[in-house]
Formats: structure tokens, C-alpha cells, sequence
């Protein structure tokens, strides 16, 4: 197969940069993390909504849709591709349809995790 | 005839200085790798001590260094009077669980992190006044479990920042009797709730400060002393940051501190290899090191009088979401030989 | 002779900026001189460098799944759940929390970040038992995620809806 390295390093410099945008939040204005994650899926679903994430991610691939940007503009977009189909019932279907993947995977792993391990101290 | 004991507006002291019998102090992992691992009487090995949550490992800390005070102490466990002990846990769970089997009348405390001494204050004011002659004061703190219930779950990939204290997994018990041959309680300084407007649970020590130098400054005006009548003086959990803001505040108010004085929270661990910012927290913190560390001193002369001062941040998880500011407390005893 | 200056430049400063403390505000102003900086550099090169990876890695596996002959949609789908599996597999290894000490939003940010946010509150309150502890808790940072992304998208669809009937 072919690799294309320009786009894996468009991946990580995108990705990179929206992660230490992230943690100058984190420093600065000591919001905890999961509001740090509320703002970027949110902000995230507003750009995919006004069609703007998608040159991102055209551009840098993976590095935008991972970040959680990426999973709020997965959102939006499954919301309206199925509004255009099924009109309003698709506002309430299309977005967890498009996520499905990440949040059952995320879910059921948690719960197995939580079968199989418990907590420890950090050492550090 | 009528002995008045108290001096100043809130400083009282006590006729019959109360004995200090025995002390026992367990701490966890952490606390063993640290600078003062050689005088506790045991250091865990893991943190759930063979028992299945956070919360039962605390109980059993606790428990066990109770058993081990009372049993230095010489007495028997029905000739102790009152058991008055505490812990960060909803509702004081860890120390009314883990001394609901010592079967003696047990009064719950709670200061927050300033429990210890809390304890140690009412207890000689019960011993001084003749209500009882043998009282058991503990306290306890676990990191997991106060990780728990107010910060985060251990295995979230969070970054701690740079005014965060470490919870102290560990217990400190005192058994105070009546007769002995010390040291002794011989005054004290219960404190005032003193709101300094600090609102960022991240930084305790800054919070506790203000409520240290409210109950340092009114301990002196009350009993004439000046901090030289010291050897040293101790208190809880400020950290490296409320420390220096209490060196500070009690150079602008004229008593210089800087030579003696010290904070547990600042002496139990190795703030470099340890990585533990702003140092030491929780109730366990002062109880085990007074229990551990600074009660052995006095045994050994090498203090002769010190001042025992353990801070408090009076919040909960609820209040710091609903944005509340964090309310301190301290309470200092004076210990002497 | 530079440890000296700095040291007499620490002396001006502290002259300047402790004043008679005398309000709240006062108390804060000295409050944030006296509290140490998070290292913000140390931590945002950190970040980058381990957040960047982190999509690479995620390209790394689109790629493949694409010369494998997967569309576009699915092959994001199973970048996510397999970067979501490792995230899930390194919390129940007690390693996440300290990749997330070192790299911070780097490892947060990307859905990884989302996993650990599940996965590591489910294993903190097994103690609680599986429905009340595991199955309540595990959404105590990720649901908030979920409500904000979910209903942000509803209104989206509204809006899209309102655009495309006018």
C-alpha cells in the first residue's frame, strides 16, 4: 500500500495543535477537564453545522476527526444527512447513528474494563 | 471555687495540663517513601490493606492505629472514657466504622483536615474539667478515597496543578490521660471560620492561611506569648504555598515566625522525588506526623514546648460546583514538657 | 553577579507587590503571585508532540483500512473504536493516568481522552456495585459530553431544517 506521509504529518501537526490549544485552556483558565471536553464537542458540532470542520478534515484527515472537535462535527453531520432524508425525525436519529461506533465502543469497553481491573495509586 | 481558665478573648488554659500517654501513627505507601518513613509504627505495603474499597482500607487504618494507641498506652480499652475521632469521608464514615467494634462512647469530630487537634482540645477540656480521666483522639485521611469523593477518579489522565496538595493515607491516635509524666496539653486556642474569598479548591493552602494567622495571631495576644516562647510550631496542611503566606501574613502583623516554625504537610514527603507540588493534606496528615514524628521529639527533649495548629478547608464538592469560597479553620493546642 | 541581581530584582518585586492586605481582593492578587505557574510550555510541547501522534496514529489505521477496501465513513468509524479499545485496555492497565500526567490535554483532547473519561470511573466505583456504581458513574464526565454534543447537533438539524424549507 501506498502511505501518504504528507498526510500523516498534516495529521499529527493539526492534531497537535488543537491538543496545546486545549491545555493553554487547561493552564490559563483551570477549567477542569470535563469542561474542556464539554466546549470542544460543542464547538465542535457548531463548525461541522456551518460546514467548515469538513475542510479540515479534508485537509488534515485524522488529525481532525479524532480530536474531540471531530466527534461533535460527526454529530452534526449525521443530523443533517438525515434531516435531508427524513426531515425532522433525523434531527433526533442522524447524530448518535453517525457516533454510534465511537460511544458503544467506548461504553462497552469501560464496562468490561471495570470487570476485569481495578484502580491503582499513581505512583507519581 | 471558681477557676477561670480562659484568657485573653479565646484562649483558655488549662489548670491540670493534660498527659499525653501514647501515640500511634499507620500510613500508607506513599508516606513510606518519604522523609519521615522511620517514625511511623507502620507503613502500609498497598492501599487497600486487603480490603475490597477505598473507604473499608481507611476504616481499617484507623482502627488499627486506635488499637495500637490504647494498647501502648498501658490501659485497658473499657477504662478509656470518650473516643473522639474523625475523618474527610461523608458523614465521618471511616472512623465511625472502624470504631464501631472498640465499644466506647464515641463523639464524631469534625474540623476537615483540622480534626486532629479539634479532638485533642475537647479532649483535655474533658480530662481538665473532670468529666473523664482516659480519652482516645484520632483522625484519618486516605488519597483514594478523597481522591474519590472530591476530585477525580484515580485512573483519569488529568495533570495536577502546581497548588494541589496530595492527601496524606494515613492515621494518627492520642490517648490523653489525666496523670502521667507528659508532655502535656497546657492551653489552647480554638479557632474562628475566617473566609479569605479563595474559591479555587486547587489551592487549599492559600485558602487555610488567613484561619492559621487569625488563630496564631489571637493565641499570642491572648496569652502574651511571642513565637521564641516556642521551640517550634507546627501546622497541618498549609503546604509549601500557605506556609510561605503564613510566614508572610505574620511578619506584617510583627511576630516573625520564619526560624521555628514548620508545616506537616511540608515535612512528610519529598516534595522533588515525590512529585506532590504543594506537599501533604488531610487529616492524616497532622495526626500522623504528631503522632509519628513530633510526639517522639518531645519524648526525646529535643522540643521542649511547641505549638500544635492544624488547619481546616470547610467545603464539600457541592459548594465548590455552586462556586462558593472556602471557608478555613485552625485550631492550635500547646504541648509542653 | 546575576544571582545577586536576581535576587535584589525578587526583593523590588516583592516590595511592589505586597501591599497592606486589606480586602479579598487584595488576598487573591497575592494569592496568585504566591502560586507557582503550571510549567505552560513544558506542558504544551507535551501535548503536541503526544496529541499529534495520537492522530497519526488514528491516520495511520484509516490508511489501512482504506487500501483494504473500506469507505470513508467506516474507516473513521473503526479509527475511532480501536484508538477507543487501546484508551480503554491502557486505563485498565494503570498506565492512561500516567500518560495523561505527561501529556495532559494531549492525550485528553483526542477520543482517547473521551474513553479514559468513561472507562476510569467505572473501575473507581465497581465498589458501589455494577448498576448503581459502574453503570450510574461511568458517565459522570463523559455524559455531560454526550448531552452537550447531542443536543448542540439536534439544533443543528433545526437549523439546517429552517434553512432548507425557506
Amino acid at each position: 500500500m501506498n502511505i501518504d506521509w504528507m498526510m500523516l504529518l498534516k495529521a499529527f501537526c493539526v492534531g497537535g495543535i488543537i491538543c496545546v490549544i486545549g491545555q493553554i485552556l487547561i493552564d490559563k483558565t483551570k477549567l477542569t477537564p470535563a469542561r474542556i471536553l464539554v466546549a470542544y464537542v460543542t464547538l465542535g458540532a457548531i463548525l461541522g453545522g456551518l460546514g467548515i470542520y469538513k475542510y479540515l478534515i479534508d485537509f488534515a484527515g485524522c488529525g481532525a476527526t479524532v480530536p474531540l472537535t471531530g466527534f461533535g462535527n460527526l454529530l452534526s453531520k449525521g443530523v443533517i444527512s438525515e434531516v435531508s432524508t427524513n426531515g425532522v425525525i433525523g434531527a433526533f436519529t442522524g447524530g448518535i447513528k453517525a457516533a454510534a461506533g465511537g460511544i458503544s465502543a467506548a461504553i462497552f469497553f469501560g464496562y468490561i474494563a471495570s470487570l476485569i481491573s481495578k484502580p491503582k495509586i499513581k505512583k507519581q | 471555687m471558681i477557676i477561670i481558665k480562659k484568657v485573653g478573648k479565646q484562649s483558655y488554659i488549662l489548670s491540670n495540663p493534660v498527659n499525653i500517654t501514647s501515640t500511634a501513627a499507620i500510613v500508607g505507601p506513599k508516606e513510606k517513601e518519604g522523609p519521615l518513613h522511620q517514625y511511623f509504627d507502620q507503613c502500609l505495603e498497598d492501599e487497600f490493606w486487603g480490603e475490597k474499597s477505598w473507604e473499608s482500607a481507611e476504616s481499617k487504618i484507623i482502627k488499627e492505629t486506635a488499637n495500637m494507641a490504647v494498647s501502648k498506652s498501658g490501659l485497658a480499652t473499657q477504662e478509656i472514657d470518650f473516643c473522639l475521632a474523625g475523618d474527610l469521608l461523608n458523614q465521618c464514615i471511616a472512623s465511625s466504622f472502624g470504631l464501631r467494634e472498640i465499644n466506647i462512647p464515641f463523639l464524631g469530630m469534625f474540623g476537615a483536615c483540622s480534626t486532629f487537634v479539634e479532638g485533642l482540645l475537647v479532649g483535655s477540656t474533658f480530662i481538665d474539667g473532670d468529666f473523664a480521666t482516659n480519652i482516645l483522639c484520632g483522625a484519618s485521611s486516605h488519597f483514594c478515597s478523597a481522591e474519590k469523593q472530591f476530585r477525580f477518579p484515580l485512573e483519569l489522565g488529568n495533570q495536577r496543578p502546581p497548588s494541589s496538595q496530595w492527601t496524606v493515607t494515613g492515621s494518627g491516635c492520642a490517648v490523653l490521660t489525666k496523670n502521667g509524666t507528659g508532655p502535656y496539653i497546657t492551653a489552647y486556642t480554638p479557632g474562628k471560620i475566617i473566609d479569605m474569598g479563595i474559591k479555587d479548591a486547587n489551592n487549599m493552602g492559600a485558602a487555610m492561611a488567613g484561619a492559621a494567622l487569625d488563630t496564631l495571631v489571637t493565641h499570642f495576644q491572648d496569652t502574651g506569648r511571642s513565637p521564641n516562647y516556642y521551640d517550634a510550631i507546627f501546622t497541618g496542611d498549609l503546604g509549601y504555598i500557605g506556609k510561605d503566606i503564613l510566614i508572610d501574613l505574620a511578619s506584617s502583623k510583627g511576630y516573625n515566625i520564619k526560624s521555628n516554625y514548620n508545616d506537616c504537610g511540608v515535612m512528610i514527603f519529598d516534595k522533588e522525588a515525590q512529585d506532590t507540588h504543594s506537599g501533604g493534606s488531610g487529616c492524616g496528615c497532622i495526626a500522623s506526623v504528631f503522632s509519628g514524628y513530633i510526639y517522639k521529639q518531645l519524648q526525646e527533649k529535643k522540643y521542649k514546648k511547641i505549638l500544635l495548629m492544624a488547619t481546616g478547608a470547610l467545603m464539600n464538592s457541592t459548594s465548590s460546583q455552586q462556586g462558593e469560597s472556602i471557608p478555613g479553620i485552625a485550631h492550635a493546642v500547646s504541648i509542653e514538657i | 553577579m546575576y544571582k545577586q541581581l536576581n535576587k535584589f530584582l525578587n526583593i523590588l518585586k516583592e516590595m511592589i507587590i505586597i501591599k497592606p492586605i486589606e480586602s479579598k481582593e487584595d488576598y487573591q492578587e497575592y494569592v496568585d503571585y504566591k502560586t507557582p505557574n503550571s510549567p505552560i510550555l513544558k506542558n504544551c510541547i507535551n501535548a503536541f508532540w503526544v496529541g499529534g501522534l495520537i492522530c497519526t496514529i488514528g491516520q495511520i489505521i484509516f490508511e489501512i483500512c482504506v487500501s483494504r477496501g473500506l469507505d470513508e465513513t467506516n474507516s473513521y468509524a473503526v479509527v475511532s473504536m480501536l484508538l477507543v479499545f487501546t484508551s480503554a485496555f491502557l486505563t485498565a492497565l494503570n498506565v492512561f493516568n500516567k500518560i495523561g500526567k505527561f501529556a495532559g490535554a494531549g492525550s485528553l483532547i483526542p477520543i482517547t481522552g473521551f474513553a479514559n473519561s468513561i472507562v476510569s470511573p467505572a473501575m473507581e466505583y465497581k465498589s458501589e456495585g455494577y448498576v448503581m456504581g459502574v453503570g450510574a458513574k461511568m458517565f459522570t464526565v463523559a455524559g455531560p459530553v454526550l448531552v452537550y454534543g447531542i443536543s448542540t447537533s439536534i439544533i443543528v438539524g433545526f437549523v439546517y431544517l429552517i434553512f432548507n424549507l425557506g
